[in-house]
């Protein structure tokens, strides 16, 4: 027995609204029996249709790196954060930068981290990180001492919306010195100009 | 060393804590005389924007407009001794690592002033490389930073909307029908399969309170009072005193014992507690 396309939606919202946790594709597709089977095309197309039903909506459905999840647009933060009278807090720039390093130079070490960051890094920063989820030792590096090698974990794409590591915004290019001069020269041309 | 005594040119210049504001304001600043006057405290608040050496440097490269290939090394080395300086009257745990920053100046100025030798001049790296290297490698990462701090982070900038699931039936419908030998049969495997796993503790005999606590009243019972210290066992360690006294402590509580003493340092006697009524 084939379902109709709408009551295939209807499932999938109401499956994606109940799960406590996004949800994969997969995690979807079971959800229909042998009789009932769609192939993973039929059923992204039919969440393509229920992202653009959803357009004028309040909520939107989004892929981060676990499945989807339905979640309230970027746009709407200002009053919906005010439902809690704490703010998220901030995320130090020391966090991030560590985070960042760990991102996109994972698998890392702690004496990676502060050779590029140049200072130590913090130990409450990197329990932070694990208290987050968002990191995790993969293993551990094979020389003296045999430091943890850190990673970024799937938690951490979703915290940031993001489906895959690369999806990360680009690593500035390493610019060689000649470029560098250039700049610093028209910099300062332009700085005369004011 | 006090801060007073800072020279004036190398005091910080910028005594505003907001990250954005000061960058926008340092570009004003570096427009004004270097005398600027700057009230003492002012120091402690620009310390805490500088997270270290490198960024301190990046800092003070952009301030003053220096050109990154032509870092005048002596400067700043003189620049950063006065930090060092500054930091340890402040008590600041950075010291050493701009210490260690500074040396590295210091080693790129001597290297630059020493005389080379003519034949290996255009092999060797110009000191200044690795610096610069590093310099921007870190400054890939702070802009890195910067860029996902900026991306829509969940309970922040957008929150995940859930719907409760439909009730679901906790109960079965329908009761259990089933063959209990084949039950038993499950139950067998399953006591099988938990005594091939077992693992093997090797535990310490347990002391329990409770069973020192019978131990005393079973001594005492019959009115027999005993020294205090020899219902502590020399064999039980310090494990074996610590939950005697918790007991003995226990008992006093619950008015099952008592404990005599006729005289500074004489032995203490344990006895079965004796109603005053009687």
């Amino acid at each position: 027995m084939k379902l109709s396309r709408q009551l295939v939606k209807n499932i999938i919202e109401g499956a994606v609204f109940a799960s406590p946790m996004p949800l994969g594709l997969e995690e979807i597709a079971v959800l229909f029996d042998d009789d009932e089977k769609l192939s993973r095309k039929e059923l992204q197309s039919l969440i393509k249709e229920l992202q653009t039903e959803y357009a004028l909506r309040a909520l939107e459905l989004v892929e981060v790196a676990s499945g989807y999840r339905f979640q309230v647009r970027a746009q709407f933060s200002p009053w919906i954060s005010k439902m809690w009278p704490e703010k998220p807090p901030r995320l130090s720039r020391a966090l991030l930068e560590t985070l960042a390093i760990i991102a996109y130079r994972q698998p890392v070490t702690r004496a990676e981290i502060e050779a590029i960051r140049g200072v130590v890094v913090s130990t409450q920063i990197i329990k932070a990180l694990f208290d987050r989820d968002w990191i995790v030792v993969v293993g551990h590096r094979e020389v003296p001492g045999r430091p943890a090698l850190l990673a970024t974990t799937r938690l951490f794409l979703d915290s940031f919306s993001l489906k895959s590591l690369s999806e990360l915004p680009p690593l500035a290019a390493i610019r060689d010195l000649e470029s560098i001069s250039r700049e610093m020269e028209n910099t300062t041309v332009e700085q005369q100009k004011i | 060393m006090s801060v007073s005594v800072i020279p004036e040119s190398v005091l910080p210049i910028d005594a505003v804590n907001d990250e954005n504001f000061a960058r926008v304001y340092g570009e004003i600043l570096t427009k004004l005389p270097e005398d600027l006057y700057i009230p003492p405290d002012a120091l402690a608040v620009f310390l805490d924007d500088f997270e270290g050496p490198l960024d301190l440097l990046l800092y003070l490269i952009r301030k003053q407009n220096l050109d990154i290939l032509n870092i005048p090394v002596a400067e700043i080395t003189r620049q950063y001794i006065t930090y060092i300086e500054l930091m340890q009257v402040l008590n600041i745990d950075l010291a050493a690592e701009y210490l260690l920053m500074a040396a590295l100046l210091a080693e790129i100025k001597s290297r630059l002033l020493l005389p080379k030798p003519a034949v290996s001049s255009d092999e060797e790296e110009d000191p200044r490389a690795e610096l610069i290297r590093r310099l921007q490698e870190y400054e890939r990462f702070k802009k890195a930073a910067e860029d996902i701090a900026e991306l829509p982070q969940e309970g922040r900038d957008v929150f995940e909307a859930h719907a409760e699931p439909p009730v679901r039936d906790l109960l079965p419908s329908q009761p259990f029908f089933g063959d209990f030998a084949l039950l038993l049969d499950a139950m067998r495997d399953v006591m099988k399969r938990t005594a091939l796993q077992q693992s093997h503790v090797i535990g310490r005999e347990g002391l329990s309170l409770e069973q020192r606590l019978q131990e005393i009243i079973v001594r005492l019972r019959l009115g027999e009072t005993i020294i205090f210290h020899d219902l502590f066992p020399a064999s039980e360690g310090r494990l074996g005193v610590v939950v005697t006294f918790m007991a003995i402590l226990e008992l006093l509580k619950q008015k099952m014992i008592e404990l005599l003493q006729d005289n500074f340092f004489a032995p203490i006697y344990v006895r079965q507690y004796l109603e005053v009524a009687e």
